[in-house]
């Protein structure tokens, strides 16, 4: 990205004052060797995103961003109702409510060791991973509505975990206001057999040892500690989410003129908060967001299930849950007044500060825990949401690292074999129904995912508590 | 015969490109390109057949709603296609995928595709002749 058209605000923070059509600033938060290496697409897309009316305060760029489809990845935006603000499909993504769950294992390094191998082999027969797998669980139409009402809540309802995994999943595991009305049959139909299935491409569940502690107090509050074990799970709202996605991305561009909306990208499709579509979108996101919470926590009950076979002294309690393809409504003090925005994050986690009433009891004083997957070689980071996170970016952080290289280039570059034994050499054992899968996720088609959290941490976005480092990965 | 599929790099996913001799045979080649996100097409065999018909208002749009139909029915069915025959009639569409069950063992399927964008969506005519239909998949 050519970084003269950029001015330097603050540390790890850059800004593109807002001109032609643009009604608020771009604010970029990276490195400069982040900046430098990131596509000029994402500024472009965040500049559009700029444009788009009922826009609040700024544009925001998190440092792991690329090129999307209309929002970058890794963009966050809040648009005001009473302004004429809107909602935006493309904003949002086809993975809706994709995002990260890390469960504690109560187990250290050295229980895991002597089984890693069965583990591994366990953990891939029992949690369906890849295209062509199908989850045990079937919902008729009665049940499909209450999931997409209840979310994580239903599931636990159904017996797949316990009352007190809800309080560590954001909304308590149950998003409110959720439509299932506008779901339609179509997506209900590719979300038949799909319950409690990882999916494929980025998706992934590890089991990780806590490898390093940047941050005593708050890993103590989050029950982490050197040499801890946990399953990290990363996944979304499957077929169901995906076909909410393509429908109304399909409508939001058939309808644009009709709202009066001249878009530069026809994929900024969006409609105003306040359509009959705008609605519609929002109750059938929000019903998608519950399928992924109530996905992950299913497949939660599945990792469970095999611990408790293999080792029986585990207990998998929940640390947090995090969503990070969401449109969700916050209030947030903008310029010394508490206003009501529809905060959409594309690629980006919300990251509550201390102090914050959506957080339970346990977690209030340290900050929302974020949770930031790497690539399966080489580590994922647990940050903590800060105080001064809301007045920069409405509460949020990145997502991930964010791919280097594209799918294609990896599949050439790589053999997934040779990646698998690259990995099996240094103690990481990969399972995947798919070798050109891991070719086309291999740790060197990815960002360096230190650079992205320390650029996060410099920024005032969130602060690094642990760094969690793969002894199994389960791919999609 | 000029009709050929290929992909072409973004970012985090992939595009899909069919070239023909007119738009219909274009489409055919961007879904064997879809395909072969997934699985080499070669190794599916054109057993059953499905029907699809969709209709846009302009001819990007029909390619997108034509790819996302064959990602639909690939979810639901649970299959794989590699042989289309495609018919256009202005802004409708009608198809044949013909294809088999998906087999994990056979096919080693590497991605599911979630959708099709309007990322680097063009449908039109070169000045070789040959049409171009191509867009971005999200997988």
């Amino acid at each position: 990205m050519d970084m003269q058209q950029l001015k330097e605000v603050g540390p790890c923070r850059w800004e593109l004052g807002a001109t032609g059509a643009m009604r608020v600033p771009v604010r970029i938060y990276a490195s400069g060797s982040l900046l430098r290496e990131m596509d000029d697409k994402a500024l472009e897309q965040a500049v559009n995103v700029a444009a788009l009316p009922g826009i609040v305060g700024a544009s925001h760029v998190m440092p792991d961003a690329h090129w999307g489809y209309g929002f970058p990845i890794g963009g966050v935006a809040a648009f005001d109702a009473d302004a004429g603000g809107v909602v935006s499909a493309g904003g949002v993504g086809f993975d809706v409510s994709c995002g990260v769950r890390c469960l504690h294992t109560g187990l250290r390094r050295e229980h895991i060791l002597g089984v890693q191998q069965r583990l591994a082999e366990a953990l891939f027969a029992h949690v369906p991973a890849g295209l062509g797998s199908t989850g045990a669980i079937r919902l008729n139409a009665g049940q499909m509505h209450t999931m997409l009402t209840g979310g994580a809540k239903w599931a636990v309802a159904c017996g797949w975990g316990s009352e007190a995994d809800l309080d560590r999943i954001e909304e308590r595991g149950q998003m409110l206001h959720a439509k299932p009305g506008f779901v339609s049959e179509q997506a209900r139909k590719r979300q038949r057999d799909e319950m409690g299935t990882l999916g494929s491409g980025n998706h992934y569940l590890e089991v990780q040892e806590v490898t390093r502690i940047f941050d005593e107090a708050t890993a103590g509050s989050y029950g982490l500690a050197l040499g801890d074990i946990v399953v990290m799970i990363h996944c979304g709202s499957r077929g169901l989410g995906h076909q909410i996605g393509t429908e109304f991305l399909r409508r939001m561009v058939e309808e644009a003129p009709r709202h009066g909306l001249t878009l530069p990208d026809r994929e900024l499709a969006c409609a105003p908060i306040r359509s009959d579509l705008g609605q519609e979108y929002l109750g059938a996101m929000r019903a998608a967001i519950n399928c992924a919470l109530a996905n992950r926590q299913i497949l939660t009950h599945l990792v469970r299930q095999v611990f408790a076979d293999l080792l029986p002294a585990a207990r998998l309690s929940l640390l947090y849950d995090v969503s990070h393809n969401t449109c969700k409504v916050e209030e947030h003090c903008v310029d010394g007044r508490l206003r009501s925005l529809h905060v959409h994050r594309k690629g980006a986690t919300r990251a509550f500060g201390p102090g914050h009433p959506e957080l339970p009891e346990a977690l209030r004083a340290a900050g929302q825990p974020v949770l930031i997957g790497g690539s399966m070689g080489t580590g994922s980071y647990v940050l903590a949401g800060t105080s001064g996170s809301e007045s920069l970016a409405f509460s949020s952080a990145c997502h991930g690292a964010g791919r280097a290289m594209s799918r294609h280039q990896a599949m050439k570059t790589w053999t997934g074999r040779a990646v698998q034994d690259d990995l099996a050499s240094r103690g990481i054992l990969v399972r995947s129904p798919s070798s050109r899968g891991i070719a086309e996720e291999a740790p060197g088609a990815y960002k360096d995912v230190t650079a992205v959290v320390d650029a996060a941490e410099t920024a005032g976005l969130s602060r690094k508590v642990a760094r969690l480092e793969p002894l199994v990965c389960i791919k999609g | 015969m000029n009709d050929r599929w290929e992909h072409f790099e973004h970012g985090a996913d992939i595009g899909v490109r069919g070239r023909g001799a007119t738009k219909a045979r274009a489409f055919e080649q961007a879904a064997l390109a879809l395909t072969a996100v997934i699985a080499d097409p070669a190794s599916v065999e054109p057993r059953d057949g499905v029907e699809i018909a969709c209709e846009a208002v302009d001819d990007e749009q029909l390619l997108v709603g034509w790819l996302n139909a064959l990602i639909y029915e690939m979810a639901v069915r649970h299959m794989l296609f590699s042989r289309f025959r495609v018919a256009i009639d202005g802004p409708r569409l009608h198809a044949t995928a013909e294809g088999e069950t998906l087999s994990v063992a056979r096919h080693r399927p590497a991605v599911e595709v979630k959708g099709a964008t309007f990322t680097a969506l063009r449908v039109g005519q070169e000045a070789d002749g040959l049409w171009t239909a191509q867009t971005v998949v999200d997988v």
